[in-house]
């Protein structure tokens, strides 16, 4: 089984990466970009086929290791 | 004063702990790695700057997890003393031994240079020496070392005096909440801080106002 993990800063913490890009995207040109916020995906590969319990660990993976929830939040997305 | 040094995989401010602690205890502290899980019979255990596992994930994520950290925590339990210097301080926070999280400086760029603190807490074994209010001058060397937490979490270190130290007025190099640099754990055993105060132990490298907090050590465990 396939999953991916998306990472991101929650909402209200500060991200001065986003904020680079997103000027750099206005300096470029496209001055349609406002707010930009930027985080990371990590894909893994599972052994197992039960989609709940990938779910339950992969949760677990976030919460111990993946994200620090400190500062980040996460999705989970199981394919196929 | 027996104490440790951890060497993680890409420390490289090791050998300046070692060094300082020799000079100022006279004694050769161990050098403990990574994936030893046991930690030598020690009062001070010193997590070093540097880049622990090349800053994979997030700074001090993997370190967090190594094998010598439950170790750790476990000498900070029984009241053991624990200093967390750069990406000592990443690796403490992301091992919830302190609370909140370094994120990317806010002018995104590494900051090399020594910075003007204030000593805002001298009830600690760490910083006895010291006066309150005291301003001291360390060398901060990170990319990483915005200090963040929710707001009542820094009230509540805030009010609990767990502030140790603050970059002065002006002198933030990170856009750090609240001006902090360094916080003392609930118990007051651990303290984590972004600026190196073993870089400033010698007149020949630039100045000594981190000698106060070793020797507070010292006094503290002797």
């Amino acid at each position: 089984m396939k999953a991916r993990v998306f990472i991101t800063l929650k909402n209200g913490v500060l991200d001065p990466q986003g904020k680079a890009i997103g000027h750099a995207l206005n300096g470029l040109g496209f001055e349609s970009v406002g707010e930009v916020r930027q985080g990371k995906v990590i894909d893994l590969e599972l052994s197992g086929s039960s989609a709940e319990q990938a779910k339950t660990e992969l949760k677990a993976m976030c919460e111990k290791l993946l994200a620090n929830t400190v500062i980040e939040k996460y999705e989970i997305e199981l394919k196929g | 004063m027996k104490s440790a040094v951890v060497v993680f995989p890409a420390s490289n401010c090791d050998r300046d702990a070692k060094v300082a602690l020799e000079q100022m205890t006279g004694k050769q502290p161990h050098m403990v790695w990574h994936q030893d899980s046991e930690l030598p019979d020690v009062d001070l255990v010193v997590l070093p700057g540097g880049f622990s596992y090349g800053d994979y994930l997030r700074c001090g994520a993997m370190a967090s997890q190594s094998a010598v950290m439950k170790s750790v925590k476990a000498h900070a339990d029984k009241g053991g003393m624990v200093l967390g210097i750069c990406n000592g301080f990443q690796v403490l926070t992301e091992s919830h031994m302190l609370p909140g999280a370094l994120m990317r400086n806010a002018g995104l760029k590494f900051v090399c240079r020594p910075v003007g603190l204030e000593v805002q807490e001298t009830q600690s074994g760490f910083t006895r020496h010291y006066e309150n209010g005291q301003r001291v001058t360390f060398p901060v060397a990170h990319g990483e070392g915005s200090y963040f937490a929710d707001e009542e979490t820094l009230n509540r270190l805030e009010g609990e005096n767990r502030v140790a130290f603050r970059y002065a007025e002006g002198e933030n190099p990170n856009g750090s909440a609240r001006n902090i640099a360094g916080i003392l754990s609930e118990k007051r055993n651990v303290l984590g801080l972004m600026p190196h105060p073993e870089r400033v132990v010698d007149d020949v490298l630039g100045g000594t106002d981190g000698r106060k907090l070793f020797q507070s050590l010292i006094e503290t465990l002797s």
